[in-house]
């Protein structure tokens, strides 16, 4: 896999990844900015508004009927954390010109319609169209509330609320319903004036078009962007490990517990504690997966993600209410073993080629190229991933165990039901 | 094998079948590092009654998907763990009518291959091991109990189908699947587990004539029996109007379906399906003058969406989201359809929905798991999916009006509501 970085302009830059074997082509842009309590939910409401019409095609409608024509071109707007950066934007996808029947171009007008939602959105009176605000800002509301909704990702982001609260990385990327109810259509407007002139812009792009070609358009796209005081990335700082655990509990009318559990990562040794990470609960070879779900029936998913971009680790698993303690010792013994190094080869070389396989498979899949490119571009990173996963074959057992033990529980959130309630 | 090159798709299919009755695809994908296989049974959540050596059986809800999560044992121990060390990704699932095992692997792919025909095809179960899942499944059973996304599609159905098994929820509950033992999964295995009942379809950079003699070693040699089943049979009337649901959800959300006429296998159910798609999509799709106007009213958001399912016996048009007022906009639905039933649509929007419709076709080729799947679908169906580019041809405006004036009306409508709960 070839990749090509170059800059456009004062911070923007192009990521491009020739691919012939697609259906379809890939392209984005995105603003990275630092993701803060104030400012969250209007870098999360302002693509919403921006999709909804631009001066050529100023509502829904006309929008849709341009990329229906367009073969069913797609243009999603995306709102994603990145270490401690918000990144905010569009995603469109398009077939690639080969299948379209007429033989027509389709990458030039789609990047222009892109450039549109982002330069040209439509206005009333030097701001947003207020009905276009007004509906958005009801659905980013709903959509910060409905989280609720699904309690596995509901108490996934209570923990990190919890472990991270007053750092960045606590902050959900939504922002917060509090400051999403304060949001006012003039200030939206003056602040998307001060993001794309002053954010880092991500252009990306993976298809079977000449480099060349992509540039062309992209350059004719963003040739109205303005440009000053760019900012430069901003990278998370590490979490700062508790003396003493924090412990939190909740209730709700729901049939089943939710424990999460954060853990904080004193070594910045990334390939062993990811590798560390599979072993205790990343795979379906993880000690979480054979022990707590297969050997003790406790639950159906238990699983732990490391967060390398923040160097934590957090674990996740639905349980019975009253199998919150057998499940909570049966995780950190399952930690012990990992950081004392009681485990076999075929673990570690399963973990292993987990990791590599997860590497190798990912030039199959434009959407995951596009948001590892992103993730790395916005945390200051410039490893590709057969970087990556050198790093991770050159991982020795003994790098796992040193890391693995700098490791201690931080934060332990539980969501029980109603009845079960102290 | 024999390959078919579909022009329009720039896709091409190895097809044979074996001697014992097994269906082999092979899609070669070449420049992809990843290699997909695919090994499914037609049997799923729907298939509880059927007749197995002359005798009528009555299994329990759940137990398609309970013999899925049983079939990763092995005698020497569990074939999760063995794919798994080879770095492959193995997973598998069960729908209505259809259990899928799978992997993806960058590596060690005939190793890995074998590993999955050989589980799925060799039964091992004790009584102790089955009583173990009921903990597990127990716990997913539970975790999609408090999904309301799931609370509302199984109530929609149970609401549309009185008798048709398509109500029976996949996984059962946990009532259910305790009736379940070593013996029942052992039955079950036999009666579907057989290659005539079955499909391999493998996509990736492979050579197929590999895929086809690793199949004929490893398989077993016997076809197997066609086995009776029995869904019920399920009246015209829907079952009820409508339900609804209090629970710990933020806003009200609504969804509503519409009992289509089920088409024949052949190539009549993906003609079926291509017009029940596109009719979703000139009705309420993301671009229809329906969709704009109950967004512009706030009374739909982002969260809205339909699709057009179908199953053995079965075919339904549904769709919902959050909403404050879910039952208003079930009723534009029936008013729009009617109007577009009566006055037809403007060509112009007709064409545009056409062209995007076999765009988002053409995009899911690019997902090794949906062409599978695909694949899989069309074969215990009578159909080959890769046509889709002539079916849509095929469709006129005058189809899709007839599609909607007999399938979208308020007789076959069906109303299923959650209410969050009072704080």
């Amino acid at each position: 896999m070839e990749v090509t970085r170059i800059q456009l302009a004062d911070g923007v830059y192009l990521t491009y990844l020739p691919a012939r074997k697609f259906k379809t082509s890939l392209l984005s842009a995105q603003f990275v900015t630092p993701l803060q309590e104030e400012t969250a939910s209007a870098w999360a409401l302002l693509p919403a508004v921006l999709r909804r019409g631009t001066v050529s095609a100023p509502d829904m409608g006309q929008l849709s009927a341009r990329l229906d024509r367009l073969y069913g071109a797609r243009i999603d707007y995306t709102v994603r954390k990145k270490g401690e950066n918000q990144c905010v934007g569009f995603v469109a996808s398009l077939i690639d010109d080969s299948f379209a029947p007429g033989g027509e171009h389709l990458l030039e007008p789609v990047t222009e319609l892109l450039g549109e939602l982002i330069c040209d959105p439509v206005t009333e009176r030097g701001r947003f169209v207020p009905a276009y605000f007004d509906s958005e800002k009801t659905n980013l509301l709903d959509a910060i509330r409905s989280l609720i909704n699904d309690k596995r990702d509901y108490a996934d982001s209570r923990l990190l609320q919890e472990m991270c609260a007053g750092e960045p990385y606590g902050i959900s990327r939504l922002g917060s319903e509090a400051t999403a109810e304060k949001l006012q259509l003039h200030k939206l407007y003056a602040l998307y004036g001060q993001l794309i002139a002053s954010a880092r812009l991500e252009l990306f792009y993976s298809g079977s078009a000449e480099l060349e070609r992509v540039e062309q358009a992209m350059r004719s796209a963003f040739a109205t962007l303005p440009r000053e005081n760019v900012g430069e990335i901003i990278l998370a700082k590490p979490h700062p490990a508790r003396e003493e655990v924090h412990r939190v509990e909740e209730s709700m009318d729901v049939t089943q517990g939710k424990l999460g559990m954060g853990f904080s990562c004193g070594s910045d040794d990334t390939a062993a504690l990811l590798m560390g990470n599979t072993l205790f609960g990343g795979s379906s070879n993880s000690r979480l997966f054979l022990n707590v779900r297969e050997k003790l029936s406790l639950c159906y998913y238990a699983s732990s993600v490391y967060h390398r971009q923040k160097g934590i680790i957090t674990m996740s698993s639905g349980i019975e209410f009253d199998n919150f303690q057998k499940a909570y010792d049966e995780i950190l013994t399952q930690l012990g073993e990992v950081q004392a190094g009681a485990l076999e080869d075929w673990e570690l070389e399963g973990a292993r080629s987990t990791l590599l396989n997860a590497y190798a498979a990912m030039g199959d899949s434009q959407g995951k190229l596009e948001n590892f490119f992103l993730g790395q571009a916005a945390t200051g990173q410039v490893e590709t991933p057969a970087v990556l996963a050198q790093q991770v074959r050159e991982v020795t057992p003994a790098r796992i165990f040193e890391a693995m033990k700098t490791v201690s529980l931080d934060t332990v959130y539980f969501l029980r039901g109603k009845e079960a309630a102290q | 094998m024999k390959p078919t090159f579909y022009e329009r798709i720039g896709e091409s299919v190895h097809r044979e079948v074996l001697p014992n009755g097994l269906q082999v695809c092979v899609v070669p994908k070449p420049g992809y590092a990843k290699q997909y296989a695919f090994f499914a049974t037609r049997y799923g959540g729907m298939d509880t009654r059927f007749c197995l050596d002359g005798r009528w059986l009555d299994t329990p809800a759940g137990i398609a998907h309970y013999l899925e999560h049983k079939m990763f044992d092995t005698k020497e121990g569990n074939a999760l763990q063995e794919l798994a060390k080879n770095g492959a990704e193995p997973n598998a699932f069960t729908s209505n009518a259809m259990t899928g095992y799978y992997f993806d692997s960058t590596a060690h792919f005939a190793e890995n291959l074998e590993i999955l025909l050989s589980f799925v095809s060799i039964p091992y179960f004790t009584e102790e091991s089955v009583a173990k899942e009921q903990g597990i499944i127990g716990q997913e059973i539970r975790m999609i109990e408090d999904n309301p996304d799931w609370q509302i599609y199984t109530r929609m159905m149970q609401s549309l189908y009185g008798v048709s098994t398509a109500r029976t929820p996949i996984a059962g509950t946990v009532e259910s699947i305790s009736h379940i033992t070593a013996q029942t999964l052992y039955d079950c295995h036999k009666a579907f587990y057989t290659p005539s009942n079955m499909i391999l379809t493998v996509v990736g950079d492979v050579e197929p004539e590999r895929i086809v003699e690793l199949a004929r070693r490893v398989l077993p040699r016997e076809a197997g029996p066609v086995i009776p089943r029995d869904y019920g049979t399920e009246p015209e009337a829907v079952a009820q109007q409508e339900s609804c649901l209090t629970m710990e959800v933020s806003t009200p959300q609504f969804l509503t379906g519409f009992k289509c006429r089920p088409a024949a296998d052949g190539e009549d159910y993906l003609r079926m399906a291509v017009l029940g798609d596109m009719a979703c999509d000139l009705l309420l799709g993301d671009s229809s003058p329906l969709y704009l106007r109950l967004y512009d009213q706030g009374l739909i958001n982002t969260s809205f969406g339909g699709a057009f399912e179908m199953m053995p016996g079965v075919a339904y048009l549904y769709a919902g989201g959050d909403s404050r007022d879910g039952r208003a906009v079930a009723e534009e639905i029936q008013k729009e359809a009617r109007r577009l039933a009566d006055e037809g649509f403007d060509e112009d929007f007709y064409q545009q929905v056409r062209r995007a419709a076999f765009g988002s076709n053409l995009r899911g080729l690019n997902s090794f798991e949906n062409i599978a799947v695909s694949l899989t679908e069309g074969y215990f169906h009578g159909y080959d999916p890769f046509r889709f580019p002539q079916v849509f041809d095929s469709i006129t405006q005058e189809d899709v009006r007839a599609f909607l004036r007999e399938n979208i009306t308020p007789e076959r409508a069906v109303l299923s509501r959650i209410e969050p709960k009072e704080a």
